[in-house]
């Protein structure tokens, strides 16, 4: 049993065990990725958006927007220039980009690119 | 000029070939392989199908008169060479919209793949595509949810889902079933799943697998902050004793019940899910009993039939095989019907096995989900195969990692997101699968022990039912 090794989560240690969904069981996304992650969303023809909360307040559906929805925006400069002014201004919370598919009317991907301070 | 009446018995063609009719945009239109009895002519035997599934019987009867048979009748209009296979044939049958019940796939199968199955001028019958007009879809009630408001409901976007079925599949204790799920849960997995077999055994009633489930749920989501559910399987005896389970499912929180939709009966399963819309809920749907069916390539009725009639009859999840699992399923056909769970409008594709355009018209999709023999390291084909908007469940690939059930569903999860974050950068899955799974064991070594254990494991049998295509 000694090859074993225990699986570390626990409702008490929120660092090591909370998530938020895509890419959160990855080490955080590098800068060369997140480019490509936003690319990914303008290629798809879908509207970046960015949202924050705090860790505590993460299962809720509707966490705060930053500004509105960057309906039509294709450039990838842009984009993160916005989600590191969301950072930024609150620099303890989850910030995530979305992807808004207005066809499927739903978020075509969503992902975490500043990991909050969890408690 | 009214028609006489003249006892005995016609040839079929007479009445039921049709080779000059155009189908109409409201009619239901299949397509049958036949392999006739020898000798007997292609027309007349297309015909016989078309009779015997419509309104024909053997002989005339004087009632016929009564009616307009020209109007209510099904016409058999083509036949076409079976590609590679000088044994059988397709023929084309448009049926009247008037001649089925509205919102009822059992009545349409009742008169499609009725008594004509059994005709004794077929050697063998199978039914391989229906095109159902979108008059006849929008009279379904489809769907509970459909993709997107699963997502919605669950807070998953860009990825495919993952999940594992509980093993052993029978004999374990409902306390020790809901450990199962609990740790396959904690470990990263959206859902668990009662294996089909899992009703309400002496082992294990369904009462208590249900609240043990519950909490392993409610845990599983307090300690990683993610939205899960487990596939509480509500299959039952009798169709009350189901709608018993599903309503106490719902009573304690769960998110998603299941449902065996051959093997308990299309009835059974339209009002369940007819249900799970009034009430919220997801339905899982299995299909035990479908290779019973659909795998003989000339007797039966192709999956993709069985798949739109899941559609219509309502489910939000449906097997779809794997294409590289232990499980039998040709590339190109299961493509086929995994567009027949999730377009909106299908088109004619030969090389796909869809013989009809199919419009879905405003009918939400199914989730096809891809269970069987598969292990992290059929992850980059999986992801390239499906795409996001599946659920991939790994059984053995997740419970028998060697640390456990929480390791192996992290092995599972790291997996798919490296697999989804180097699809989005532009990366070659299936081509550059090892480097990019290797690359993500460095941080996982969940997923690093995955890999040595599952490596040389493969599953490369033939199919037995492929697309017919020319052999020779």
């Amino acid at each position: 049993m000694s090859d074993v090794q225990d699986y570390n989560s626990s409702l008490s240690d929120a660092a090591v065990s909370r998530k938020y969904e895509t890419f959160s069981y990855l080490p955080p996304l590098s800068t060369e990725s997140t480019r490509a992650q936003i690319q990914y969303i303008v290629d798809k023809g879908w509207n970046p958006g960015i949202e924050h909360t705090e860790p505590e307040n993460a299962v809720s559906n509707y966490w705060y927007m930053w500004k509105l929805p960057m309906f039509g925006e294709t450039d990838v400069d842009a984009i993160l220039a916005e989600v590191e002014n969301c950072h930024k201004a609150h620099p303890d919370n989850h910030v995530r980009l979305l992807g808004f598919d207005n066809f499927a009317q739903s978020a075509g991907t969503a992902m975490v690119i500043h990991r909050g301070t969890s408690v | 000029m009214a028609k006489t009446y003249n006892a005995g018995v016609k040839e079929y063609r007479e009445t039921y070939w049709m080779p000059d009719y155009t189908p109409k945009d409201t009619d239901i239109l299949a397509c049958f392989k036949i392999t006739p009895q020898d000798g007997v002519p292609r027309e007349e035997v297309a015909a016989a199908v078309a009779a015997e599934s419509s309104t024909g019987t053997w002989t005339t009867v004087w009632t016929d008169l009564l009616t307009d048979l020209d109007y209510y009748k099904g016409r058999a209009y083509a036949i076409e060479d079976v590609p590679g296979d000088d044994t059988c044939f397709y023929a084309f049958v448009a049926y009247p919209i008037d001649l089925f019940e509205e919102g009822s796939v059992v009545n349409v199968l009742t008169s499609l793949v009725g008594n004509v199955f059994g005709f004794k001028a077929l050697r063998a019958l199978r039914l391989e595509d229906i095109r159902f007009p979108v008059a006849y879809v929008m009279t379904c009630n489809g769907p509970p949810q459909g993709i997107q408001v699963e997502r919605d409901i669950l807070n998953k976007y860009g990825r495919p889902l993952l999940g594992c079925t509980i093993k052993p599949k029978l004999g374990l204790s409902a306390k020790n079933y809901g450990r199962a799920c609990y740790e396959g849960l904690r470990g990263g997995l959206d859902f668990t799943k009662d294996d089909e077999n899992v009703n309400s055994q002496p082992f294990m009633r369904w009462r208590h697998r249900f609240d043990f489930v519950m909490e392993a749920i409610h845990k599983a989501e307090a300690e990683t902050g993610e939205r899960k559910g487990h596939y509480l399987n509500v299959t039952a005896p009798t169709s009350d004793e189901m709608m018993k389970r599903a309503e106490y499912a719902k009573e304690i929180g769960a998110p998603i019940i299941m449902h065996d939709y051959l093997t308990g009966g299309l009835s059974a399963n339209t009002q369940l899910a007819q249900w799970c819309q009034d009430n919220g809920m997801l339905l899982h749907i299995h299909r035990a009993m479908h290779a019973v069916l659909d795998r003989n390539p000339h007797h039966g009725i192709h999956f993709r039939v069985l798949t739109k009639v899941l559609r219509l009859s309502g489910g939000d999840h449906l097997h779809s095989g794997t294409v590289v699992g232990k499980l039998e399923g040709d590339r190109d056909a299961t493509l086929g019907w995994i567009d027949i769970m999730r377009d909106s409008y299908v088109k004619e594709d030969r090389s796909r096995g869809i013989f009809f355009d199919q419009d879905w018209g405003a009918m939400p999709g199914v989730i096809p989900v891809a269970s069987g023999g598969i292990h992290v390291w059929h992850m980059p084909a999986l992801v390239n195969i499906f795409g996001d908007d599946s659920c991939l469940q790994f059984g053995g690939g997740t419970l028998g990692h060697p640390w456990g059930n929480a390791a192996g569903a992290a092995a599972n999860r790291v997996a798919v997101e490296a697999c989804v974050e180097a699809r989005n950068m532009g990366r070659e899955l299936e081509k550059e699968g090892k480097d990019i799974l290797t690359a993500a064991a460095k941080h996982s070594p969940e997923l690093k022990i995955a890999m040595e254990t599952w490596k040389e494991i493969k599953f490369e049998f033939d199919t037995v039912d492929k697309i017919d295509v020319a052999h020779k």
